[in-house]
């Protein structure tokens, strides 16, 4: 039955093909808008490490007052006193530093151009706490930490750039006129945000080329990609700056459990309040200890164009399914002598309204179609509509293409049961006698 | 004309009526707000920089190896010479950001030396007595840098000159008297600066919402930084910016090739443009696109749905012919038609399009929508209507009065 009244379908829609032609448009620009803004949200919505963020927490600590805060919430990053406080009292399971640095290296030896690389200044629990992949080698041990090393880990494109991705570990490279051992080069790692610089960008910028050891970067003075400071500025020199209230630190603790995050919280607050007992803070504690993706959410790490984008999207697709049902009750009932033979002859109400769903979802199966193309065509042509360094995290997967095609028939289905509904309750009486 | 019986008639056709209604409120909300996000996005888009873009060049300069504060300091002055040298230069000056983005930083500024809340925030530039002549930004009161005047900053050193000269926004919101010229400011220090000149307009580094409250307040400072990168700002004859793209960077590793020039930061103008505002010139073609499609799709919806009723009713329509109706009664019946179920439609449509845009005032940081673009909205909404009504009213106004006669 069910390919009968497929075949029928089929020969309906034949009939008015203007009709037909305006439905299926109607749904597929519907479906595509909706799927291209999706797969874009989808993007840069993601966990960037799935399982594991929940464990990942950043610290602030307000070291700025009430009088200088940003609406009495603390900064986005902590100041260099306040940071190393905190890996100093060690009361996470892993906690490292982030700050992100710029350098030059010489890709082909000491008479190349040098290049410019991007990278970020961190502790050896950075890699086992973010689940970084390795390629070859591996991170650095605390004792590197403590020894200040000149150690590096490189980006797996950056290793293809300098090392034509040969396995380097053991050599070195020299970035801003010093050299560095190479102690891994890491497997392709970009998660998108990137939730650990959130505090200095947009998290969605080129992936990182290198990882150094934070101590070592403070060493060499190496400076910071941004901070932020308030009140009157009267730093002179480093280490001056160091002990200002510029903020330019991104922490980040591994907690294992809700109770051990409590408990974090309890010992930033304890530290703050010694803070304000010894007179360094002329202010209440105040304190967060947000988890990845709460951080991910109070930085809107989402633009706010593909949310607004995404919405506008499905109205329209709402829309399109209004003009749907319209269009469907005018078709369903232009046949109502048909119907009622039809019922004349013996079919129930039930058999009408399946053979009228299963027309419609044959339109919504040309329109899934027609979706899927522009799609397709859309999510190729995204660079014109979102940033390109966004635009180009949306891809076309089995996934996408299946909930296109779903979407597109569920939703004229759905459209379609008032009209099969009211084509289902024809009298047969009424239309025989009016023929 | 009879209001009434059209009432009636409708009441038959509840489903159909309240479809297309429905579609018209949807399509009015949607518009209205995507024409308004339109208008923003070229708004925000076309803001002047109060530069000379049309000359400018912008040369993203880092050094590489390790160099000293002092040669820094001398190299960049050795690069300045050799750029304004060049015969297709008419001015340059080093810069630590540009406007629109690039580097640079803003600071605070008080009035009064012990002052801890800022009387407004302000974008930072640095530069020398080649810098308003480069960026073609114009004086309209007090006077230019000196070259005597100019200081230099090392890395992580806080160094207050004695004197700055400020933008004209700036000099209106600190003392909106007009009485700026001379007066002394405290740009997050405790030693003062006095305003020697004020600029015309010199838009910030950045163009993103959270530094939109100071918007074209900028201070400029006559000094030089010798660490970190620097960027070269260079201003090419008239029609000699091409010349200028080639001859710079080849002038500049002549200096000295320990350098990186970025070519993804800086560039000329339009391509400046083109990279910040990617996101705005994207949002309103989308917007754009979505507007037409949707008002394309809702007046095939009403020129279906209005075909069905003409042919549903061609018996009907022929009865009132014989009875005496004209055609122009039988046409401006059907337009009565649509224009009071577009009516309810649009009155509806209202309150969706303001809800739907306090909502995103309140999640979004977007503006009110003005009621211009509502107002308009329902004009082209009850257009599309009749537009879309008229072909079938057409043909229904074309039926014969033989048609009352057949197959009853």
């Amino acid at each position: 039955m069910f390919a009968y009244y497929f075949q029928l379908g089929l020969r309906s829609l034949r009939r008015n093909p203007a009709l037909t032609a305006l439905m299926v448009m109607a749904i597929g620009f519907g479906v595509a808008a909706s799927m291209i803004t999706y797969a874009v949200f989808r993007a840069v919505s993601g966990d960037p490490i799935p399982g594991k963020s929940a464990q990942l927490y950043i610290p602030q600590i307000d070291g700025w007052g009430p009088q200088q805060n940003i609406e009495g919430e603390p900064a986005d990053a902590l100041n260099y006193a306040d940071a190393m406080a905190l890996m100093r009292a060690h009361q996470a399971r892993r906690q490292t530093l982030v700050y992100s640095v710029n350098m030059s290296v010489l890709p082909g030896g000491s008479r190349s151009l040098p290049v410019a690389a991007n990278g970020y200044a961190v502790y050896g629990d950075f890699f086992p706490m973010f689940e970084v992949p390795f390629l070859y080698g591996n991170g650095w041990s605390q004792a590197d930490d403590d020894a200040r090393a000149a150690t590096v880990v490189l980006s797996e494109e950056f290793n293809q750039k300098l090392f034509g991705g040969a396995n380097s570990v053991g050599r070195s490279i020299t970035l801003n006129g010093q050299d560095y051992r190479i102690a891994g080069v890491a497997r392709h790692w970009d998660p998108k945000p990137r939730f650990y610089a959130l505090a200095w960008n947009n998290g969605f910028q080129d992936a990182s080329d290198f990882y150094l050891p934070f101590a070592r970067a403070l060493d060499r003075q190496i400076e910071s990609n941004g901070n932020s400071c308030r009140g009157h500025l009267n730093f002179s020199n480093w280490d001056e700056w160091l002990h200002s209230n510029c903020v330019w630190v991104s922490p980040w603790v591994e907690l294992d459990s809700a109770a051990e995050a409590e408990r974090y919280r309890h010992f930033l607050e304890g530290y703050a309040a010694d803070q304000q007992r010894s007179g360094r803070f002329a202010w209440a504690p105040n304190v967060r200890l947000r988890n990845m993706m709460q951080w991910l959410d109070y930085k809107h790490a989402v633009p706010s164009e593909t949310r607004i984008s995404l919405m506008v999207a499905m109205g329209f697709f709402v829309i399109c399914l209004v003009n749907t049902v319209g269009l469907l009750l005018a078709k369903f009932m232009r046949r109502a002598g048909e119907i009622g033979v039809r019922r004349a002859l013996g079919a129930s109400r039930r058999e009408i309204y399946t053979q009228y769903l299963i027309e419609a979802a044959t339109v919504g199966l040309a329109g899934g179609v027609l979706g899927l193309a522009l799609t397709a065509a859309g999510i190729s042509g995204a660079g014109l509509l979102f940033q390109p360094q966004i635009a180009r995290l949306a891809h076309l997967d089995v996934a996408l293409v299946g909930l296109t095609l779903l979407i597109a028939v569920l939703a004229t289905a759905a459209a379609a049961f008032f009209p099969a509904w009211r084509a289902a309750r024809v009298q047969p009486a009424w239309q025989l006698k009016s023929n | 004309m009879q209001i009434k019986p059209i009432l009636g008639a409708l009441r038959r056709h509840k489903a159909g009526t309240v479809l297309i209604a429905l579609q018209i409120a949807l399509t009015l909300a949607i518009v209205c707000n995507a024409l308004f996000i339109i208008q923003q996005r070229l708004a925000h888009l076309s803001e002047p920089t109060g530069i000379d873009e049309a000359n400018l060049l912008v040369i993203s300069n880092q050094w590489a190896g390790t160099m000293s504060p002092q040669q820094i300091d001398a190299q960049i002055q050795t690069d300045l010479i050799a750029l304004r040298q060049l015969s297709s230069v008419r001015d340059a000056a080093s810069a630590e950001g540009y406007p629109l983005r690039g580097g640079g930083w803003d600071n605070f500024v008080m009035l009064k030396p012990e002052q801890l809340q800022p009387t407004t925030d302000a974008a930072v530039y640095l530069g020398d007595e080649h810098s308003i002549g480069t960026l073609g930004v114009k004086l309209i009161a007090g006077r230019n840098f000196n070259a005597t005047e100019v200081m230099r900053m090392g890395s992580r050193q806080i160094v207050v000159p004695p004197v700055v000269i400020v933008t004209k926004a700036l000099a209106d919101r600190l003392f909106p008297d007009g009485s700026a010229l001379g007066k002394l400011i405290y740009p997050m220090t405790s030693t003062p600066t006095t305003i020697i000149g004020i600029v015309e307009q010199l838009q910030r580094q950045g163009v993103s919402a959270w530094s939109k409250p100071y918007a074209y307040e900028a201070l400029l400072w006559p000094m030089r930084q010798d660490a970190g990168g620097v960027y070269y700002m260079v201003r090419a004859k008239p029609g000699q910016l091409a010349a200028a793209i080639r001859e710079a960077p080849a002038a500049l590793y002549a200096q000295n090739r320990m350098r990186i020039l970025d070519p993804e930061d800086g560039g000329t103008y339009p391509q400046i443009r083109q990279r910040i505002y990617e996101s705005d010139r994207g949002m309103a073609i989308l917007m754009g696109i979505v507007c037409v499609v949707l008002l394309a799709i809702t007046a095939a919806g009403i020129v279906g749905l209005t075909s069905f009723w003409v042919g549903q009713r061609r018996k009907q329509i022929g009865v009132r012919r014989a009875l005496g109706a004209r055609k122009r009664d039988i046409l401006s019946y059907f337009l009565t038609e649509n224009f009071l179920i577009s009516l309810g439609g649009v009155l509806l449509g209202s309150v969706l399009a303001i809800a739907m845009n306090l909502w995103m005032v309140q999640h979004y940081e977007m503006a009110r929508l003005s009621l211009e673009y509502l107002l308009a909205g329902i004009v082209a909404l009850l257009l599309l209507g009749q537009g879309a009504v008229l072909a079938p009213a057409l043909r229904a106004s074309r039926v014969s009065p033989v048609e009352a006669t057949r197959s009853v």
